[in-house]
């Protein structure tokens, strides 16, 4: 089983050379940690930066130089500044290549659900309902399940959609899940997890074909 | 030149009254308007609907506003960080309309640029699409979203001149740009009013035709919501 850092791993595995990547909060931040430094890549952030670096050194953050998640950043060479309607312009446009965000809930059709428990939480959907809607490429980073054990993979999301039919890549603690039009496809397992806990863990339909080859990370 | 230039925080802010739409510049607390929302703390004008991606702090940014519930309506995209925020929801004393934050600019941007309406893919099949009108382009679904109409926009930029153009500061950029003569009346405050001459209209980022006032802010706080830092080897 994977830990939030073996998620973030292995989904930098998928992120490629010459890639534009927009990073969600959470899981998904992390994965820029591990890409390798062999490939060139930019990070997009959705508040209006392309090319961030890594966090500033104690003294040198600046207020003015932030992350959508409003953490102080360092700018990388090469990088720019823009305002907002360009940002979604970058993203509606489909001119960032990757996705990479978290979720409380996937459907086996793909449809999102990540902005809202209602009566619970109301924070708002920010970015994430431009960027389901327009980006190709979707990977959902996320627990397999909740706190209480239940599935996020389900046959259909219970709390109110953020996007639909968009999701086409899952990696959780468990296991790495196409979206197919047939349901969730089984495409590898996490280290030393079985097909069948992760049958168990998934409430959506699950294809399992052949051999299931754990990850490589 | 046209001089669009005001002496005092009084003078850029005339006008202003109870029941207004009003937009803020600003994402989190990075590039906020932070003198005109404590003139309009100070005024206590109420009633107010505020076009902002997000709604402050607790005590700071528009949450000055809501502390005081001068705020009849907010329309943002993301509200979390605020638990005054969450209560006056909550217990219906404000009323929230949530929007994607990509629609947010594209419908200051809108209004700026002279456009009533615009169709995007964001939101489609959710809530936020309810009771919009939807259509098909090329085999995807889009929903039709409308220019913001605002009588106000306050803005923040870095650097500006007399005739009001204007230049911002990395990403304290965001919706600033968008919303500048979005509104009836665009008021931009600035870190530096510099002699107009001085700034190159090559390095210009919005020229002045998109304002109406222009003054130098007296202070700023500036203050930093996450500050994350790594340590030196």
């Amino acid at each position: 089983m994977l830990d939030k850092n073996g998620i973030a791993k292995r989904i930098a595995k998928e992120v490629k050379d010459g890639y534009y990547v927009n990073l969600g909060i959470g899981i998904p931040t992390l994965v820029a940690n591990f890409v390798r430094d062999d490939i060139d890549v930019e990070f997009q952030s959705e508040n209006g930066v392309l090319g961030m670096g890594p966090f500033p050194f104690e003294g040198d953050e600046d207020a003015d130089i932030i992350n959508a998640g409003k953490q102080t950043i360092t700018t990388l060479p090469g990088a720019s500044f823009f305002d907002s309607a360009t940002s979604f312009a970058m993203i509606r446009g489909q001119h960032v290549d990757l996705t990479i965000l978290g979720s409380m809930e996937v459907s086996e059709k793909g449809d999102i659900a990540n902005w809202k428990i209602p009566g619970k939480m109301v924070k708002g959907m920010g970015g994430a309902m431009d960027l389901v809607a327009s980006a190709e490429n979707i990977i959902v980073a996320m627990m397999h399940t909740n706190r209480a054990g239940e599935s996020k993979l389900l046959k259909e999301c219970s709390l109110p959609l953020t996007g639909v039919a968009c999701v086409k890549k899952i990696v959780t603690n468990l296991a790495v899940i196409e979206v197919t039009p047939k349901g969730f496809k089984l495409l590898e397992r996490a280290p030393g997890v079985s097909v069948e806990e992760i049958k168990k863990a998934t409430e959506g339909e699950l294809i399992i074909e052949g051999d299931i080859p754990e990850m490589e990370l | 030149m046209i001089n669009k230039k005001v002496d005092n925080i009084t003078e850029a802010l005339k006008g202003v009254s109870d029941n207004m739409t009003f937009m803020f510049g600003g994402f989190g607390l990075s590039g906020i308007p932070e003198n005109a929302i404590a003139e309009l703390v100070k005024r206590k004008v109420k009633g107010l609907t505020c076009i902002s991606n997000n709604a402050g702090v607790d005590d700071f940014g528009l949450g000055l506003l809501l502390h005081q519930k001068q705020i009849k309506k907010m329309i943002s995209s993301y509200v979390g960080e605020n638990d005054e925020f969450e209560r006056q929801m909550l217990s219906g004393e404000l009323d929230v309309e949530l929007i994607p934050q990509g629609t947010l600019a594209e419908r200051a941007r809108a209004a700026q640029a002279g456009f009533p309406a615009f169709y995007t893919p964001a939101g489609y099949g959710t809530e936020v699409a309810e009771g919009k009108e939807t259509r098909e382009f090329d085999g995807k679904m889009y929903v039709l979203e409308h220019a913001f109409k605002a009588d106000f926009a306050f803005i923040k930029a870095w650097k500006g001149d007399a005739a009001g153009n204007l230049i911002f500061k990395g990403t304290a950029r965001n919706f600033n740009p968008n919303m500048c003569g979005a509104a009836k009346i665009t008021v931009v405050e600035v870190e530096e009013l510099v002699p107009v001459g001085d700034l190159d209209p090559n390095q210009i980022h919005i020229p002045g035709i998109f304002v109406q006032r222009i003054f130098q802010g007296e202070t700023y706080e500036k203050r930093i919501e996450q500050l994350t830092v790594r340590q030196r080897a």
